[in-house]
């Protein structure tokens, strides 16, 4: 088993998941909250990664963040080396392709809480930023659990944006889905086994985990009645 | 624009309904009742800031707090108006405490928790403090929805059949207390109700409303006169 590529797998998913959930949630709220015509666009375009084919994606975010426009050199600028063909462009790409898994889910389970709270909550005063943490994140844990699992196991599987914008540098860029890759053109079938079995075993553990939550009668609060229907007086 | 009390006009669409009404509220306590689909609620949900997209024209005690003609509305969180609606809409992932609790953010610890003490006491809730929304019941859930919406001392409060799941005793004499509340700390309220008795026995002005059109307003001796012989018939026969 090549260590390198597992834990270089699960850091990328770990930092994409954190970045998205720091980018999504506020977009969520914002494409719930928000009441403008053309936030249809928005949301448009966060969700176009989900039917575009990998590698065309892997193929922009190649040009755009290589040292041919100004993107790219402005970038490498700034950090010191050119995004393409480095974890951190990794990251970059794997946010943008991981985007709608984190997204949907969060704005379905936004879109789910009452308007009446939101209403209470607007008249008592709170920000956009209150209701955001005091009630639809809450009110939306289930959403919350899975759009982590999505995103992160979204991100350990990808396979078309990193072989586009990171190639296969071992430490760097070389991910298990690489790795696999690598296997199975050198023939060796009996590494590409253990790194698929990992895959799968590490991928069925997580959705397990989402949908045994997500069972009736097992998930905290699920069965939480209207208020006022035990008794009256 | 009159300098105390509440000054409105609303020209309002929802669906096929219309609702187009002016009126001036002086008295400390005025009653909007109407049979159901009046527009009551309607109007109260506007004057509370709620429903975008109207023409509404709002002043309270001489502040504007709506102008749609200029493009300008106060936050419905900023115009110091509680509303206390028929369904309680209580956080469920908060206690009674921390429902009640939620509009006070900017007191620090302790002047919350007795501002939630005080509120939860008014309301005849004060043990409740500690439950959940879901363990309520429809009674104890409108008592605490009035105690958050009182708790962080608006200066409107809105109605909209607050007591519909209490018993008539319970319900009278929370409204007593409520009267007295309002009246010691300068609160103008606005309660919708579609019940004669209540309007009659508050003693209040009324705006009666039908169709979503004004019909009449005053004292509800002389604007429910009909209503009055109407509930005497009925217990005389």
């Amino acid at each position: 088993m090549d260590w390198q590529a597992f834990l270089l797998t699960l850091k990328l998913a770990t930092a994409t998941t954190a970045i998205l959930l720091a980018v999504c949630i506020p977009l969520a709220a914002w494409l719930v909250l928000g009441r403008a015509r053309w936030l249809a666009v928005i949301e448009a375009a966060a969700t176009l990664p989900l039917v575009l084919p990998p590698t065309v994606l892997g193929f922009f975010l190649l040009v755009l963040l290589g040292p041919r426009t100004a993107v790219g050199r402005g970038i490498a600028a700034l950090i010191g080396h050119p995004l393409a063909f480095s974890f951190d462009g990794l990251v970059v790409g794997s946010v943008i392709y991981s985007l709608p898994f984190a997204l949907q889910p969060l704005v379905a389970g936004f879109s789910a809480v009452p308007a009446n709270l939101l209403d209470a909550a607007r008249l008592l005063g709170a920000s956009p930023a209150r209701i955001v943490k005091t009630v639809l994140v809450p009110l939306a844990k289930q959403s919350l659990i899975v759009a982590v699992v999505l995103s992160f196991l979204h991100t350990v599987g990808e396979f078309g944006v990193v072989l586009m914008l990171g190639g296969d540098i071992p430490g760097a860029t070389r991910t298990l889905s690489i790795l696999l890759y690598n296997q199975v053109e050198n023939f060796d079938y009996a590494a590409a086994m253990r790194t698929a079995g990992l895959l799968i075993v590490f991928s069925l553990a997580a959705l397990v985990l989402i949908y045994s939550r997500s069972r009736p009668g097992l998930r905290a609060g699920a069965s939480v009645r209207p208020q006022g229907e035990r008794n009256r007086g | 624009m009159v300098e105390t009390g509440l000054e409105f006009a609303v020209d309002a669409h929802r669906g096929g309904f219309h609702l187009q009404v002016e009126g001036k509220f002086a008295a400390a306590w005025t009653v909007i009742f109407g049979p159901s689909g009046a527009g009551k609620s309607t109007l109260l949900r506007l004057l509370a800031g709620l429903n975008d997209g109207n023409r509404v024209r709002m002043a309270l005690n001489g502040r504007v707090l709506s102008d749609s003609a200029r493009g300008f509305a106060v936050r419905p969180g900023k115009r110091q108006t509680g509303l206390v609606a028929q369904q309680p809409s209580l956080f469920p992932h908060l206690t009674v405490a921390e429902n009640v609790g939620y509009g006070l953010e900017v007191m620090d610890r302790i002047g919350r928790a007795r501002g939630v003490e005080e509120m939860l006491a008014l309301v005849g809730a004060a043990e409740l403090a500690g439950r959940r929304p879901q363990n309520l019941s429809g009674g104890q859930a409108q008592r605490v929805a009035l105690a958050r919406a009182l708790a962080p001392a608006p200066m409107l409060l809105l109605l909209d059949e607050p007591f519909s799941a209490l018993d008539g005793a319970a319900s009278d004499a929370l409204l007593d207390r409520l009267q007295k509340w309002a009246s010691a700390n300068g609160v103008q309220a606005v309660m919708a109700t579609h019940d004669a008795t209540d309007a009659l026995a508050l003693g209040a002005e009324v705006l009666l409303l039908k169709e979503g059109r004004k019909i009449a307003q005053g004292p509800a001796s002389e604007v429910l006169a009909d209503e009055r012989e109407r509930l005497r018939n009925r217990l005389d026969g």
